[in-house]
């Protein structure tokens, strides 16, 4: 029992899949500018990588090794359709937001990373898990950077106004460096610094 | 380096000094006990104050009278001419428009005033540079158990010279913090950055705050406080908007124009540059290559000629904007340049070519040396590596030659 919820929890810490195994870097720029895209892409995600792994594990026995790759692409482009469709019909502005982000989660490395060395080896169950503890891992990471990304950038947070009015009037402005790609780099970049400033034993050792 | 704070400080005797005084004052502060984490700050403090008497006896070290501290004080040195000299124009831009200048233009009461002035707009903007930028230094010191460095001295110098008059001075500290953080202290502080720190606060400022960093809206100080300006074009703004400029090429070399607080006049950074060059600080490369390549860059947009920019003398591009001042004091930074002979050409020629070009054919970009040099830095590392990799093949070469001609 401690054991799965280990595989739940850790991903959100010490195998984080962007900060530790910095996977999935490129969506983590693209739609983290605001808090609400970033949500629905961590959710889309999370659901993916889990379901996924779940049938992956279910067909490990059966998947020809040589032929596994495409196996498991047909898989995931299949999930990824059906959050695609159902984005577009309950979701249609952020599924405009997200644009062709929604299309290349089949190209997330997070989930062919844990199909490739999670769900061909272990059970259904498990897999399930590990997809989810990634997934919230990947989601965790998005919505912090887009906190930042949105309050700084635009003084919103999920479109709602946050910085007070008066703050403008009084000569503030918003940052529009946070809006630009470069700046998610740097959050992502800082949040690593302080996840590896907390746990010292995740640093490399450089003198050998 | 040993990690024991303090360690050597306590190689300091007190000779006879005409600040005996302050010497013992230090002896008798040393900080110990419960004081004893403000170590690196006594230590930044007393070789501040004092050189140390102790030399490295055995193995080939240069022992020079210059260390760290003194070489960044030279150029600071050197940049006096240019602040003195833009203390004076941001007075004097102002004089130009506003309504209710106190002093008859031209008077002699009138020159002393814009110099005051602009003494009084420059000193906040420094005080927030260097009180943010040295914070977080002396901070990262305590913290990693470090000397405190001597980076910042010119950095923190630069920083409100490469800013228009009127950056907001709670803007001005986010970008010295963010220049200081993220430019300079996660790559392990002085010496290990390989961006210029100086440029990462203004690049900081350009791309988060466009509207306070360029247009015609932010050059001239409306009046001796606040961040209201007065609407005055630069002669790179009027250039991308596809009109020559309307000061004269001699304004533009002496620099009575608007721009950055102290990047316009060609003659005070020449004098900086002149020190420099006498004290071998900078490189004669760089500077040379960074002027080279402007004008041929510059003489290429003349041979096409499409537009009013293109036409401009190619000798225009050394005297508008920060070419000059970037150049001198940006280009030849010894920590972010290239580091062989040779690659310090190429670094150089490369600047000048990119900021020309950046100018000329981006207007959305209309100072090209900031985003030239930092480009320039990221690549100066690998134009290393090409000239180091290149001379030991050539090298290699000529043994075999000589052995095969041995041989035979």
């Amino acid at each position: 029992m401690a054991n799965l919820k280990k595989l739940i929890i850790e991903p959100l810490r010490k195998t984080n899949p962007v900060t530790v195994l910095v996977l999935g870097i490129c969506s983590c720029l693209a739609v983290t500018a605001q808090l609400k895209p970033a949500l629905v892409m961590g959710l889309s995600v999370t659901v993916v990588t889990a379901l996924s792994n779940f049938i992956i594990s279910l067909l490990r026995k059966g998947i020809p090794n040589r032929i596994r790759i495409i196996v498991q692409l047909v898989v995931v482009a299949t999930l990824v359709i059906l959050i695609d469709q159902f984005l577009k019909a309950f979701a249609y502005d952020v599924s405009k937001q997200l644009s062709v982000y929604v299309g290349l989660i089949i190209t997330n490395c997070i989930i062919m990373g844990r199909l490739e060395a999670f769900a061909l080896s272990h059970g259904p169950g498990e897999s399930f898990l590990d997809g989810l503890g990634n997934g919230l891992g990947y989601s965790l990471i998005l919505v912090i950077v887009a906190f930042f990304r949105e309050l700084f950038g635009s003084g919103t947070l999920l479109g709602y106004q946050v910085i007070p009015q008066s703050f403008y009037e009084a000569g503030y402005q918003n940052n529009g460096l946070m809006i630009l790609p470069p700046m998610a780099l740097i959050v992502v970049g800082v949040i690593i610094w302080i996840q590896r400033t907390r746990n010292p034993e995740m640093q490399e050792n450089n003198q050998n | 380096m040993s990690k024991k704070l303090g360690v050597r400080s306590e190689e300091y005797k007190v000779k006879s000094t005409a600040f005996k005084g302050l010497a013992k004052w230090f002896e008798t502060h040393k900080p110990k006990g419960k004081w004893a984490w403000l170590g690196s700050t006594y230590e930044a403090f007393h070789t501040f104050a004092f050189t140390p008497n102790r030399v490295t006896r055995r193995g080939s070290h240069v022992r020079d009278a210059i260390d760290l501290k003194r070489a960044m004080i030279m150029v600071v040195i050197a940049l006096v001419p240019a602040m003195l000299f833009g203390m004076w124009n941001i007075g004097y831009q102002t004089s130009l428009h506003a309504t209710d200048w106190p002093y008859e233009l031209g008077s002699v009461a009138s020159w002393w005033y814009c110099l005051w002035f602009g003494f009084l707009r420059m000193l906040p903007m420094l005080a927030v540079s260097y009180i943010v930028g040295l914070g977080i230094e002396f901070t990262f010191a305590q913290i990693r158990h470090h000397e405190v460095n001597e980076g910042f001295l010119v950095t923190g110098f630069i920083i409100p010279m490469i800013v228009p008059v009127t950056t907001p001075l709670w803007q001005l500290a986010l970008a010295t913090a963010f220049a200081v953080i993220i430019g300079k202290e996660v790559f392990g502080g002085t010496g290990m950055n390989f961006l210029n720190p100086a440029l990462v606060a203004r690049a900081f400022l350009f791309f988060a705050y466009p509207t306070r960093m360029s247009g015609d809206n932010v050059w001239v100080a409306a009046d001796l406080w606040g961040t209201d300006a007065i609407t005055s074009a630069t002669p790179l703004a009027e250039l991308a908007a596809g009109v020559h400029p309307s000061a004269s090429a001699l304004d533009m070399l002496i620099g009575t124009i608007p721009g950055s607080t102290c990047e316009t006049s060609v003659i005070a950074v020449a004098l900086g540059a002149t020190l420099l060059l006498i004290t071998g600080i900078a490189s004669w490369r760089i500077m040379l290559s960074v002027i080279l390549g402007g004008g041929l860059m510059g003489l290429l947009f003349n041979a096409i000629g499409a537009n009013e920019y293109m036409q401009v003398p190619f000798y225009y591009h050394y005297l508008m904007g920060g070419f000059m001042f970037g150049a001198v004091f940006m280009a030849t930074d010894p920590v972010t340049a290239a580091q062989t002979n040779t690659g310090k050409w190429i670094y150089g020629l490369l600047i000048g070519i990119f900021a020309v070009m950046l100018r000329v054919i981006n207007p959305a970009y209309p100072e090209g040396m900031m985003l030239s040099i930092l480009l320039m830095n990221c690549f100066a590392p690998l134009i290393d590596h090409c000239v180091v990799a290149r001379n030991i093949k050539m090298r290699q070469h000529r043994a075999l030659k000589l052995s095969k001609t041995v041989k035979s």
